[in-house]
């Protein structure tokens, strides 16, 4: 088998003034497992596009076994065997495995199933992978279609597999066993790029590491020689200290605030999405959620927030329902409710709208009179820019120009000045570099410990482990059991995650 | 080979530049189509000129579209901000004029001053309840606002159509179908020698563009248009802002058709509008709903309509012209959208293996 061999010289792409890369110098030896680390918006994804012919660099050179490569479209570096599977899948949600796999390959009108079914059972053997060809995707999980995306990669006879955040979306067993694939997919000969920013995981899977950071390599090392520290001070530019601190809040703040009772909803195909579930939360207590993504967070905060409708049960927010109330009704009442929900601009802030509009948003509706008072808007968006260090040009630039850790701080800074009692957020470090992460949690922590009662949506279990004082775990709309977080463990989460219940294990 | 990359450094500037730009290209491109119809394109544009402007007989024309296509342009504005695809201005103008038409036949002998207010707040209730159709099927059974705007339009000039040839016909008029004349009681007054209307056009211009830039109604009517999920997030009553604001873009056109039949026809024809009301879907969207820019789009497309009638008896040109002039200005501007997000660099393509160093490569 031939051996490949990349070597990535000197590249820069700008877009706009904004750089992007620059300079950035990487090479893959055969058969390595070499990991990408790096924040939001150090380059990574821009750098692998390039690699993928994605993207063209405006200076610099690929080098594929030690001869120049240049990558005009997707399909010249496919026929250079380097192939990508992204952290969004593209699937075709109602055909099979095989059906996607042989989707956009080159050949004649007719595609022959079985000799196809056969070459593609051939590779999944040589590399250990389990799939069911037959399978549509839509009934597929997450990890399911996760191997279905490499499968596609590697029958179109890709030897170098990049994979862009692989484990963002998995459960720790389904983690273990992507890491089992990867580990037979090098002993067969090819190499692979991971692009991740979680530490443990570079630290258990890769051979070397290169820590990009602002568009820059800044060193590769060889992944045995190096820790956590060393990684994370060069992955952010400065020491950083990765404990997350875990306040309490004074006991005579610790009241009931939030009874969910018996909550049932449906959608619209009247499946339940929230099966039964009941829960407690109260005053100056973070109570963490974990759930495969999908498992009925995002209705389980939109029907507290009002935005939708539940079947049956109840909500009782200190002592009074409001099961029936939409948004409105609940700003009228007084409740001060502040909800972060996960898609930033698909709601909660307004993309085209400059950072004082957005601003005033929930303000207007309080407000008397008919004009809209911006004066009062500006000051507050300066107060918040100061009180949260948002990087913005102005107060006038439209939130959609600003970065994604910007945006979640102009949704967060909003809500928290609100003084809010009960602060529902999901995900709220989605898309954050680690210094605004932890500067996140501290801003929750500090929350809490002035007595606000905090539902946090989470997906790294590591940060729920750290910062909640309570975990529930969800699946399929069923609440599965709520564990102390100081004392249960990760496998123990992720157990329950795929729907067993804490009763039912052998501790 | 070419490519098409994402621009992200647009400024605003460039952006009007472009689009100045895209409209002179227009006419250089209409221009070839007046050749290759045999004509002198320098000639006609003159005449348009010309024809629009170059007397006192003229510029009142022109005016007299400019007053209705103003209006008709801020009522579809006001909806589009709302993403509310409110193609029906041509109904709610009819609508409009039937209103005022209907107090000015039956109450003709009261004094202009209280007369007049009436007809004004008749027009303005008729468009809105025409357009109220499509707003209460969209929230009630999620219609397309799209296709019953534009049938009601239809409805609509049939309705005046109907009461021309039928109930109100003028029985003085030897036989002709037509109404009859409003009493000079329901005329609106001329100022500087064009009807009042342009006071009231002006008026709405800056109403609108006040509630847009300072009121909590046009802020909460760009929300939705922005975004509905977040407006109902944020505690907004969506539908009745969304109704709110359906009925004053109607109310508007009204008011569009009652100014028509009052100072300028003087009675009610289902040849009112001259086809304005689908004009100002364009130029409302030309001047990215931005009340001052619909000045200026529509001035400039009033200029086109006034010389494209008098291009056909100057020159024994098809006033058609004109209408080609228009829409191919509306093409071009539209395309030059792509340009202010996107553009072209031209790439060489290499065989892959071939090295060339990327300052030749560029």
């Amino acid at each position: 088998m031939q051996k490949y061999d990349i070597e990535l010289i000197n590249i820069s792409k700008s877009f706009g003034i904004v750089k992007a890369n620059s300079e950035i110098s990487l090479s893959i030896a055969p058969g390595e497992i070499h990991a990408l680390l790096g924040e939001n918006g150090s380059g990574k994804s821009t750098l692998m596009n390039i690699l993928s012919g994605i993207y063209t660099p405006d200076e610099g050179i690929i080098k594929l076994d030690g001869s120049e490569v240049k990558f005009n479209s997707p399909s010249d570096s496919i026929a250079a065997g380097i192939g990508m599977v992204h952290q969004h899948f593209k699937l075709v949600d109602v055909m099979s495995a095989t059906e996607n796999i042989l989707i956009g390959l080159p050949g004649g009108l007719f595609i022959k199933p079985k000799k196809a079914t056969r070459e593609i059972q051939a590779v999944a053997d040589k590399y250990g992978l389990k799939i069911d060809l037959s399978k549509k995707v839509y009934e597929m999980s997450v990890s399911e279609k996760q191997t279905v995306e490499i499968m596609k990669v590697l029958y179109r006879g890709a030897r170098i597999l990049i994979l862009d955040e692989p484990t963002a979306v998995l459960t720790p067993q389904e983690i273990v066993s992507l890491f089992g694939i990867l580990r037979n997919m090098k002993a067969s000969g090819c190499s692979i790029i991971i692009i991740t920013h979680k530490l443990n995981e570079v630290m258990e899977i890769s051979d070397r590491v290169t820590v990009l950071h602002k568009g820059r390599s800044i060193k590769t090392l060889v992944t045995s020689e190096t820790d956590m520290t060393e990684l994370t001070t060069l992955m952010v530019g400065k020491p950083i200290s990765l404990e997350i601190k875990r306040t309490d809040a004074a006991a005579e703040l610790i009241k009931p605030l939030l009874e969910v009772s018996d909550l049932t909803v449906l959608n619209a195909d009247k499946r339940e999405v929230l099966d039964n579930m009941s829960f407690t939360l109260s005053s100056g207590e973070i109570l963490g959620v974990a759930g495969i993504a999908g498992s009925g967070q995002k209705e389980l905060c939109e029907t507290i927030a009002g935005l939708q409708r539940a079947a049956s049960g109840d909500i009782i927010y200190k002592g009074q329902s409001i099961i029936k109330m939409n948004p409105r009704d609940i700003i009228k009442k007084g409740i001060t409710m502040s909800f972060i929900p996960e898609d930033r601009l698909g709601m909660g802030l307004v993309g085209g709208m400059s950072v004082i509009d957005n601003v005033i948003l929930k303000k207007v509706q309080m407000q008397k009179g008919i004009i809209v008072d911006r004066k009062a808007g500006k000051k507050a968006a300066e107060r918040m820019i100061e009180r949260f260090g948002i990087n913005t040009p102005s107060t006038h630039t439209i939130v959609r120009k600003l970065s994604g850790g910007n945006i979640q701080k102009v949704l967060l800074g909003r809500e928290i000045e609100m003084n809010p009692e009960l602060l529902i957020t999901a995900y709220p470090v989605r898309g954050l570099d680690i210094g605004a992460s932890y500067n996140i949690y501290d801003i929750l922590n500090e929350q809490k410990s002035k007595g606000v009662g905090i539902l946090f949506i989470g997906e790294d279990l590591d940060v729920l482990l750290g910062l909640c004082d309570r975990i529930m775990v969800i699946h399929s709309g069923k609440n599965m059991g709520i564990v102390d977080a100081k004392s249960t463990t990760k496998e123990k989460l992720g157990l329950m995650m795929l729907g067993q219940r804490p009763d039912d294990m052998a501790s | 080979m070419f490519r098409i990359v994402k621009r992200q450094d647009m400024s605003s500037r460039y952006s009007t530049l472009l689009r100045i730009g895209s409209i002179f290209a227009a006419l250089i491109f209409t221009a070839l189509i007046i050749i290759l119809l045999g004509y002198n394109p320098l000639q006609v544009y003159a005449k348009i000129v010309e024809g629009s402007l170059f007397s006192k007989f003229r510029i009142t024309q022109t005016i007299h579209k400019m007053i209705p296509l103003i209006t008709l342009s801020l009522g579809c504005a006001v909806a589009f901000k709302m993403k509310f695809w409110n193609i029906g201005a041509e109904g709610q103008f009819y609508l409009g004029a039937l209103g005022a038409t209907y107090i000015a036949l039956n109450y003709g002998s009261l004094p202009p001053y209280i007369l007049l207010p009436i007809m004004f707040v008749a027009g303005f209730i008729c468009g809105a309840l025409w357009a109220l159709i499509a707003a209460l099927l969209r929230t009630a059974f999620g219609a397309s606002e799209t296709l019953v705007t534009l049938m009601l339009n239809y409805i609509a000039t049939n309705i005046i159509m109907y009461l021309q040839y039928g109930p109100w016909k003028d029985p003085e008029a030897r036989g002709f179908a037509k109404i009859a004349r409003f009493s000079p009681n329901a005329w609106l007054p001329t100022i500087f020698g064009v009807q009042s209307g342009w006071i009231i056009t002006l008026i709405l211009v800056v109403l609108i563009y006040f509630m847009f830039a300072k009121t909590r109604l046009g802020y909460q009517i760009q929300v939705i248009g922005e975004n509905t999920q977040t407006a109902s997030y944020a505690g907004m009553n969506v539908n009745k802002i969304l109704i709110i604001a359906v009925i004053l873009s109607g109310g508007i056109c009204g008011i569009a058709g009652m100014m028509q039949a009052s100072g300028v026809e003087h009675s009610l024809t289902y040849e009112l509008s001259a086809g304005l009301g689908f004009t100002a879907v364009i130029t409302a969207w030309l001047a990215r709903l931005d009340p001052l820019n619909i000045v200026i789009v529509s001035t400039l497309f009033s200029v086109l309509l006034q010389g494209g009638t008098y291009i056909q008896t100057a020159l024994q040109v098809p006033s058609s012209i004109a209408g080609i002039i228009q829409g191919v200005i509306l093409f071009f501007v539209l395309a030059s959208d792509f340009f202010v997000n996107y553009k072209i660099i031209r790439v060489k393509k290499e065989t892959p293996d071939a090295a060339v160093s990327f300052d030749e490569g560029k």
